[in-house]
């Protein structure tokens, strides 16, 4: 009881950028950016598996960059641009990854399919940077996005479990949106 | 999860003065160990004091003299692809990218990462098992427990856990400085004796004191990292905690070991330095395999395994003595 009436006391308000519209609400401090998304926003996209950073389905974008909802405070982001997996189609299009998972049949039960797009989108991008992995044979040569191999993509998705083993079509179709990028 | 407060702090001094006055604040950088801690109840701060806005510790650089100064708040991310870190130290590139995940290596700061606390799992438990780390007092379930993850090396029966970072094991071998910045003065720490052997007092991990802050890791100029490397084994290939891994760093004259840095991940409370081998490796041409396994067992005499965990010892000598041939390979 006295905890519950700590933490309505310690309720802070934060406002950020979520999937392009500002939005504002009340929290507590230890509320994570996960629980923050789907209680306060209605973003129920970003899952709540292990909710312990081991399993990757609450993956979302911060500044652009993939982290996990789950191992953050809301608090901490306020002022920055969130996007989670219902930010990501434009005009009815659905993003390349989108559409690239559906064509290769990269889920079963779906539900860490929302953390493996916004995992694989954001990977893309660190490969096209030039930003190496363990897989890279060689860190100090410099990392093409060509170079984005079945064996990097599947060591630089480590971080997304997929419980159905759905693994060989995940990979397919990160490949080929890689390729479409 | 415990309930806490949460303050933005955008000066240092004024960080250092909020944690040196209040027993229960914690730092808060990434916080992808401390809220993992926090969920487990392995730690119950009051107050977070979110650093993430402190100016200029970010930043990875090349410092006049030919050091490295890598800011603690550098994500993980950030300095594994920078390309000054990996053309003159590619083993803590490799040390970065063989951790964790990428979602987790773009939050994790740093200085949180040499602050991680260990994986040992009666430790991490959420039914609060016996473990000395977490209840000073209350006993070691690892010593006489499932032990084949813990220290081969300087544990005590207080305590058996391993240090889980794998850059730590990386700076170890550099001869890294770890800067901190508390209450009276900014002082400069050897990396080896950062973190602290478990002894009668395994809740200390480090000798991080109320009031300090991790403001950079420093490698020194004069450190040759060119030909290094960093070879992690673990159970499953990717984002898995080590079960030995071994930085290394050499210097070749001609064919010929002139010097060599050895430390040892998953071994030990800390990043364990192989001393008696680098003295032994001396003037040992790279090719000589027996002379150079030789050399290397000099570091194991005093190898003391748990009930689960013998195989550590064998396993680490052969993951030093690759990652030795393939950083020479580098020279």
């Amino acid at each position: 009881m006295i905890s519950t009436q700590t933490s309505q006391a310690l309720t802070v308000q934060v406002n950020m950028n979520v999937n392009g519209e500002a939005r504002s609400f009340a929290v507590e401090p230890r509320t994570t950016l996960l629980d923050a998304l789907r209680n306060e926003l209605g973003l129920t996209g970003p899952k709540k598996s292990c909710d312990r950073g081991e399993c990757g389905s609450c993956t979302v974008h911060i500044d652009g960059r993939r982290v996990l909802s789950c191992m953050t405070l809301a608090a901490m982001h306020a002022g920055q641009q969130i996007t989670t997996i219902e930010g990501l189609e434009r005009d009815g299009q659905l993003h390349p990854v989108q559409q690239a998972f559906i064509e290769y049949d990269g889920f079963q039960c779906g539900f860490c399919t929302s953390g493996q797009i916004m995992s694989a989108i954001a990977m893309i991008r660190e490969a096209q940077a030039g930003w190496p992995s363990a897989a890279t044979e060689d860190v100090t040569k410099a990392f093409r996005g060509a170079d984005l191999s079945e064996a990097e993509i599947r060591e630089r998705m480590s971080g997304n479990l997929c419980r159905c083993s759905c693994y060989p079509n995940i990979v397919d179709a990160i490949a080929e949106a890689a390729r479409r990028t | 999860m415990h309930p806490f407060t949460l303050s933005r702090i955008s000066d240092s001094s004024a960080a250092i003065v909020a944690h040196a006055r209040d027993p229960h604040a914690a730092f808060i950088a990434g916080g992808t160990d401390l809220i993992g801690l926090i969920k487990d109840r392995a730690t119950r701060p009051d107050r977070l004091l979110d650093i993430n806005g402190l100016p200029g510790m970010a930043a990875i650089e090349i410092l006049p003299d030919g050091g490295l100064r890598i800011g603690a708040l550098a994500r993980m991310s950030d300095v594994a692809a920078d390309m000054e870190v990996r053309h003159r130290y590619p083993v803590i590139a490799e040390s970065l990218l063989f951790a964790a995940s990428g979602q987790l290596r773009n939050m994790a700061s740093m200085g949180g990462n040499i602050m991680q606390r260990t994986r040992c799992a009666y430790f991490r438990d959420e039914d609060d098992l016996p473990c000395n780390k977490r209840r000073p007092g209350s006993g070691c379930a690892a010593l006489y427990g499932v032990n084949r993850n813990h220290a081969i090396f300087g544990w005590s029966d207080n305590c058996v856990a391993t240090h889980p970072s794998d850059v730590a094991v990386a700076f170890a071998a550099l001869d890294a400085n770890v800067i901190i910045r508390g209450p009276d003065r900014e002082r400069s720490i050897p990396f080896t004796d950062f973190h602290c052997l478990p002894g009668h007092t395994p809740e200390r991990d480090n000798v991080i004191e109320r009031g300090d802050l991790i403001v950079a890791v420093e490698v020194p100029a004069r450190i040759e990292g060119r030909a290094s490397h960093y070879l992690k084994v673990r159970d499953r290939q990717s984002y898995e905690f080590a079960l030995v891994s071994a930085a290394v760093a050499v210097a070749i004259d001609g064919k010929r070991i002139e010097s060599a840095r050895l430390a040892l991940g998953g071994v030990a409370h800390k990043p364990w330095r192989l001393r008696a081998a680098e003295e032994a490796l001396r003037a040992i041409p790279l090719n000589e395999t027996d002379k150079l396994k030789l050399a290397i067992r000099r570091s194991f005499t005093d190898a003391r395994p748990l009930t689960h965990n013998a195989f550590k010892v064998e396993l680490a000598q052969r993951v030093v003595l690759r990652a030795l041939q393939i950083a020479g390979a580098r020279a």
